[in-house]
């Protein structure tokens, strides 16, 4: 076997294509979001990492003072920081259509520094224990691998929020709606449809998208206040490789990322925290688009 | 034809004094930012009417439609459709009063296919054209379906732009220069449809310049120039006022 050949144990390279599998299921799903809110809002959301943090805090709170479990978690947290990033879009973000890209850039920044700077006071920057649900303890022996069952189940459950967003953008009116709200909101407007309340509902969608990543790694990462801004970094790296405004190029790019860098774990461990940006900066010069955007 | 659109056309015919006005704008102003494109609009369009607006490039044909839905963030003045004052409104409350927009840059939609496109705009008001009626009007639209709406060739686009309004009930279009740069069979094939959409009483704003297509249907033309209204001439009175089209129209 080729691994063999290169000298490493196979444990160790699908390990790290599971990991780097599972890290590109995150890269995904926020990137995702991302592209959806740029989209429609023309906003870089730095506040992302802040509301992924919130999806898990949401959870950790539901479980701490509500007691429910983390499957009612999975579904309310992300409508209710869905819910509270449209209250920040109507009250706030919607202030700054029309003027400089960099005003959005920089409120969504402060945000996310208010934000987490709240959560810090309030719990500490260490993390909160969060735990694995009871039915999905454990794992299979996959003979080549140890497959936790919990890891599978973040790259399957985030690949159906990838695949439902994509539906519903490709196949379904709401997504007509958004694709040419996308292209020329103004005209869509003049048709009659309400483009306000749906950038909201655009950005409460990314926003959920957001929190729902959130909690899938609640159990994986633990739950602290700067959870996000740790990884929000690489997943603004992918979103700049994929192009901004492409749900498929979200998606593909995610996944390829995380792919690359558990695979240069396995055989450059020095190189994984920068292989992204490496990534990123030829991409950069010879696609300054990224590889799935259009050139306006 | 439905009973409305029959009544339409009978007051099409009344008198003057007696008719509805679908439009009725007074002393509108508009802004794109700083700079001043309208200075004091007057116009009035009656229900079933098809009226031109004419004039040299930067006139203010395009801004007058843009003001009327709503796409000019800055306007002042009274704009009345059907009887509701619409000035501070938003376009897509606007646009729910049975207005159909066809804007200069066609404004077909890349990201969606032919079909897409077609049914994006959402109804308006009872009494649009079917699906089926507007693919019998533009054959080349159903073939092309499934195709990326921008994939289609100039003339297939303008059908579109035009189609896509008819399906959603609107009964007033407001027509940005629907023939530019458009080979002559599509010109004709743009006119026949008017006529159709003239004789089952729709009240038509048609921005031209191309005045022998305007001229053959039009009620009365608006000539403008810098942003006013100078001239309205009535469609009896094309050869007297001749020289009003020599005198703001030729370059
Ligand atoms: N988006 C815009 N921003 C700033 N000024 C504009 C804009 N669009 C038009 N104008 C200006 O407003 C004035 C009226 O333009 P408008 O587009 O209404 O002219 P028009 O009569 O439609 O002529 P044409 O379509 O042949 O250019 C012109 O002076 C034009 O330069
Ligand atoms: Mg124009």
């Amino acid at each position: 076997m080729l691994t063999d050949l290169l000298g490493f144990p196979p444990q160790v390279l699908f390990g790290q294509l599971l990991l780097g599998l599972i890290n590109g299921a995150f890269y995904a799903v926020l990137s995702l979001g991302l592209a959806v809110i740029f989209g429609l809002l023309n906003i870089v959301n730095f506040a992302h990492g802040a509301l992924y943090m919130l999806g898990a805090f949401t959870a950790w709170g539901l479980a701490q003072f509500l007691g429910l479990n983390y499957w009612v978690a999975l579904f309310a947290a992300p409508v209710i920081v869905g819910a509270f990033g449209m209250g920040l879009e109507r009250f706030l973000l919607r202030r700054l259509a029309g003027v400089d890209h960099l005003y959005g850039l920089l409120l969504t920044f402060g945000l996310a520094l208010v934000i987490e700077g709240v959560f810090i006071k309030l719990f500490g920057a260490s993390g909160q224990p969060y735990p694995t649900p009871a039915a999905l303890t454990g794992g299979i022996n996959l003979g080549f691998m140890f497959l936790p069952w919990y890891r599978g189940w973040v790259v399957v459950a985030s690949l159906i929020a990838c695949g439902a967003t994509w539906y519903i953008f490709e196949r379904t009116k709401l997504g007509a709606y958004l694709r040419a709200g996308t292209e020329n909101p103004k005209l869509l407007q003049a048709f009659g449809v309400n483009v306000p309340l749906l950038t909201t509902l655009a950005y409460g969608y990314g926003v959920g998208l957001a929190a729902f990543a959130g909690v899938l790694a609640a159990p994986i990462t633990q739950v602290s206040p700067l959870m996000g801004s740790n990884l929000i970094i690489v997943v603004f790296a992918v979103v700049v490789i994929g192009g901004m405004g492409s749900i498929m190029g979200a998606v593909v790019t995610g996944l390829a990322m995380g792919l690359i860098e558990g695979l240069t774990k396995v055989f450059w461990p020095e190189a994984s925290a920068t292989v992204i940006f490496l990534v990123m900066a030829i991409v950069l010069v010879l696609r300054p688009a990224g590889l799935f955007g259009r050139v306006a | 034809m439905s009973a409305a659109q029959g009544h339409a056309r009978e007051i099409g015919g009344a008198d003057a004094a007696e008719r509805i006005a679908e439009i009725h704008i007074a002393d509108l102003h508009a802004y794109y930012g700083e700079s001043h494109a309208l200075h004091g609009i007057d116009m009035t369009v009656h229900r079933g009417e098809l009226v031109t607006l004419l004039g040299r490039n930067g006139a203010g044909r395009s801004t007058t439609l843009r003001a009327i839905v709503g796409l000019i963030g800055r306007r002042t003045g009274s704009i009345r459709l059907k009887g509701e004052e619409v000035i501070a409104r938003p376009p897509h409350a606007i646009a729910h009063l049975g207005v159909g927009y066809c804007p200069e840059e066609r404004g077909i939609f890349a990201s969606l296919s032919v079909e897409e496109n077609l049914m994006l705009p959402p109804v308006v008001a009872g009494g649009g054209m079917a699906v089926a009626e507007i693919y019998e009007m533009f054959p080349n639209l159903a073939e092309r379906r499934r195709s990326p709406g921008t994939r289609l060739s100039g003339g297939e686009q303008q059908m579109l732009a035009m189609a896509r309004i008819l399906r959603t009930g609107a009964d007033v279009l407001l027509l940005d220069e629907i023939t530019e740069g458009l080979a002559p069979v599509i010109v004709e094939k743009l006119a026949e449809v008017l006529g159709v959409l003239k004789a089952r009483g729709y009240t038509i704003v048609l921005v031209e310049q191309n005045f022998r297509f305007a001229a053959a249907m039009a009620d009365r033309h608006f000539i403008m120039d810098h942003g006013h209204v100078a001239e309205v001439v009535e469609a009896a009175e094309l050869e007297a006022k001749a020289h009003v089209f020599e005198e703001y129209l030729s370059v």
